[in-house]
């Protein structure tokens, strides 16, 4: 088969140059043809035009925007982080043998729209997505990504925000803060002896100004950066701008979500207009700003506003009338996605769920997902404890920092394992986390804060049930990888060593 | 005239008992290598460039233990590349923390076009070879690693 890739890194080049590498030897290795574009400080030369039409599928290996990615628009694509190319790259060649398996006709169809990048195809439901954003491939993975980056580009403010805010009702009164201004306008900043209240109450209310202000920030950055992310740097203003519009007629994250995808696909639009000249120069600089803020703006206030806040507030009705029986399904869902994989887009997915939840005043989706989101690590290293033989030298050095990750809540101090064997291992992870998810729900644990692991359980409520809840998803995943574990190796074993121990 | 490898690298250049525990400090041990052989004159302006790189790309180290910090900068006399095996291992800030036994520290001069990349995407391309890095963590002598770096990288 012949596939084409494109790997790239914001700075440097090393992981750009290891990601091509990887994939040109795992490529040749299972017979297939392989050519790869390094877009970075070094850089090769792009891929030909012929060569792109005759081929039958697409590998993105990029930590940033591909640049010309419309030249591959008629390809099946298949797209992960340099890092995963460089750690796995045999699979990765087989998933887009897979996905050009999948679709045969688009082959023949890329071959009659030419190397142009042209988005013609036979599929009416491509049809009508390339028509809304200019793309027409993989159009799932695509939507993916650019909320993915959306997202990662809005946990750092989340995680800031959340804390300090956590901080705030943690030292002083969460009532008695909130009452209270850091900043009057036409007065100034306000001292404790201003405010007439003690020196603890007054840093807390410092501490939720703080956070709150980066707390105001969340749906504007993420609308931002998902038009970023679709529509590269004129995509931000309009995006921002949507963001912003979005808080204010209370359509929250989803208004936001909207907000990022209309801008960047206006964007999108607005670049594929065939002009020259001058007007080519002007369009970056008043253009895509003035048309594209002017277009979003229009439709945030006058269209969509409106019944994406009514929606959002369906959204948080409906978290805060779960009960029983619902919550704990609702527990087990979330508890499966956070540990599926491990910081990934569905871990992602969860996560910023439970932002959502809590912009809503749902403290209990958060609680439930970050417990979650920790019993992964230490149900691992807990197994590396109990039974050490199953696991080798490097793995069980990876357990002692597991559970520093774990108690921390970074899934991510799972991967390790998981990359080890993954088919036993993810199971036994989604199997802890779901219970622990559905007992954070069932004993009413919430918690305010949207990061921090066992350092903010002062601002976690009813903290003893919690710790229950997850110390019991980490023996229950920790038994599950262990067993696990013992039965796939016992079985190609026991022709040799019967009936041993 | 453009370099050859064995312009850049030379047995004065690879230690195989690299004695830091940090990562600056294994910087700084490989900067004198450099310094010595007359390539870095300025060792603390180099170590400094290297650092300010290391801290915006958040580490060279990779999840195979091997680790690229490197720098381009007037500090540099004449390219180089300095190795350094680690028995412990350096955090180099690999993704999945792994500590970085195989370190290899490039310096370039201002004005080495691009002799500095080149270098350095030739050696990661390497890399990803499993059987390069073997050979590089079995071997038993700076000049047993020169010959196998030589060997196999050639520009």
């Amino acid at each position: 088969m012949k596939l084409v890739a494109v790997t790239s890194c914001p700075t440097g080049i090393a992981h750009s140059e290891m990601a091509a590498e990887a994939l040109e030897v795992a490529a040749k290795a299972k017979g297939h043809e392989i050519e790869v574009e390094v877009q970075g400080a070094a850089g090769g030369p792009p891929i030909g035009a012929a060569t792109i039409a005759a081929a039958e599928a697409v590998i993105f290996a990029v930590d940033a925007t591909v640049r010309d990615r419309d030249r591959f628009a008629h390809l099946p694509a298949v797209e992960v982080r340099t890092r995963e190319a460089i750690d796995r790259a045999s699979a990765i060649v087989d998933q887009a043998v897979a996905a050009a398996e999948r679709a045969p006709a688009r082959a023949t169809a890329a071959a009659g729209a030419g190397a142009a990048g042209a988005s013609r195809t036979d599929d009416g439901e491509r049809d009508v997505l390339a028509s809304v954003t200019g793309k027409s491939t993989s159009k799932g993975e695509e939507v993916r990504r650019w909320l993915m980056t959306g997202v990662s580009y809005m946990i750092p403010f989340v995680v800031g925000g959340g804390i300090l805010i956590a901080l705030s009702f943690a030292i002083a009164d969460a009532v008695e803060v909130t009452q209270h201004a850091i900043f009057v306008p036409g007065e100034g900043v306000q001292s404790a002896a201003a405010l007439g209240i003690d020196l603890r109450t007054w840093f807390g209310v410092l501490l939720l100004a703080i956070g709150g202000t980066a707390f105001s920030m969340l749906v504007p950055v993420l609308a931002g950066f998902i038009a970023f992310a679709m529509a590269d740097r004129p995509g931000i203003t309009p995006g921002f701008v949507g963001g912003l519009i979005a808080v204010q007629v209370e359509a929250g994250f989803l208004g936001g979500l909207v907000a990022g995808l209309l801008a960047g696909g206006i964007v999108m639009g607005l670049k594929r207009i065939p002009v020259t000249g001058t007007i080519k120069r002007m369009m970056p600089i008043l253009i895509y700003p003035i048309i594209g803020t002017l277009a979003v703006g229009a439709l945030m206030y006058l269209v969509v506003g409106e019944p994406v806040a009514a929606l959002n507030a369906a959204l948080s009705g409906w978290l805060g009338g779960l009960s029983g029986a619902n919550q704990i399904l609702l527990g087990l869902l979330l508890g499966m996605m956070m540990a599926f994989d491990m910081g990934g887009p569905v871990n992602k997915v969860a996560y910023a769920f439970g932002i959502a939840a809590l912009d809503a005043g749902n403290f209990q989706v958060m609680a439930a997902i970050m417990a979650a989101g920790m019993t992964p690590p230490l149900g691992l290293a807990l197994a590396t404890v109990v039974r050490k033989r199953l696991f080798s030298q490097e793995e069980r050095e990876a357990g002692e920092a597991a559970w520093i990750m774990g108690a921390s809540f970074i899934t991510e101090g799972a991967i390790p394992f998981a990359a080890a064997d993954p088919l036993r291992v993810i199971p036994s992870l989604m199997v802890g986390s779901a219970v622990t998810g559905a007992l954070s729900f069932w004993f009413n644990a919430t918690l305010q804060a949207p990061h921090g692991g066992i350092w903010v359980i002062g601002v976690i409520g009813n903290w003893p049930l919690y710790l229950v809840a997850i110390a019991i998803g980490t023996v229950v995943t920790a038994g599950m990888v262990i067993l696990l574990k013992s039965v796939g190796r016992e079985a190609p074993a026991a022709p040799a060593a019967p009936a041993a121990a | 005239m453009s370099p050859t490898i064995s312009d850049l690298i030379t047995p004065a250049l690879v230690t195989v008992d690299l004695t830091a525990t940090d990562r600056r400090a294994a910087i700084d041990e490989l900067a004198q290598l450099l310094e010595a052989d007359g390539r870095v004159s300025d060792r603390a302006t180099y170590v400094d460039a290297v650092w300010a790189r290391e801290e915006e790309t958040g580490g060279t180290g990779m999840e195979s233990g091997v680790a690229i910090p490197h720098a381009k900068t007037p500090a540099v006399s004449r390219a180089g590349i300095a190795f350094g095996r680690s028995a412990a291992g350096v955090d180099f800030g690999a993704e999945d923390d792994t500590p970085s036994d195989l370190v290899f520290l490039i310096a370039a001069p201002e004005g080495a076009d691009d002799l500095h990349v080149r270098v350095l995407s030739r050696i990661a391309r390497k890399l990803i070879h499993e059987s390069f890095r073997t050979s590089l963590r079995e071997a038993d002598s700076s000049q047993a690693v020169v010959d196998i770096i030589q060997r196999e990288v050639e520009l």
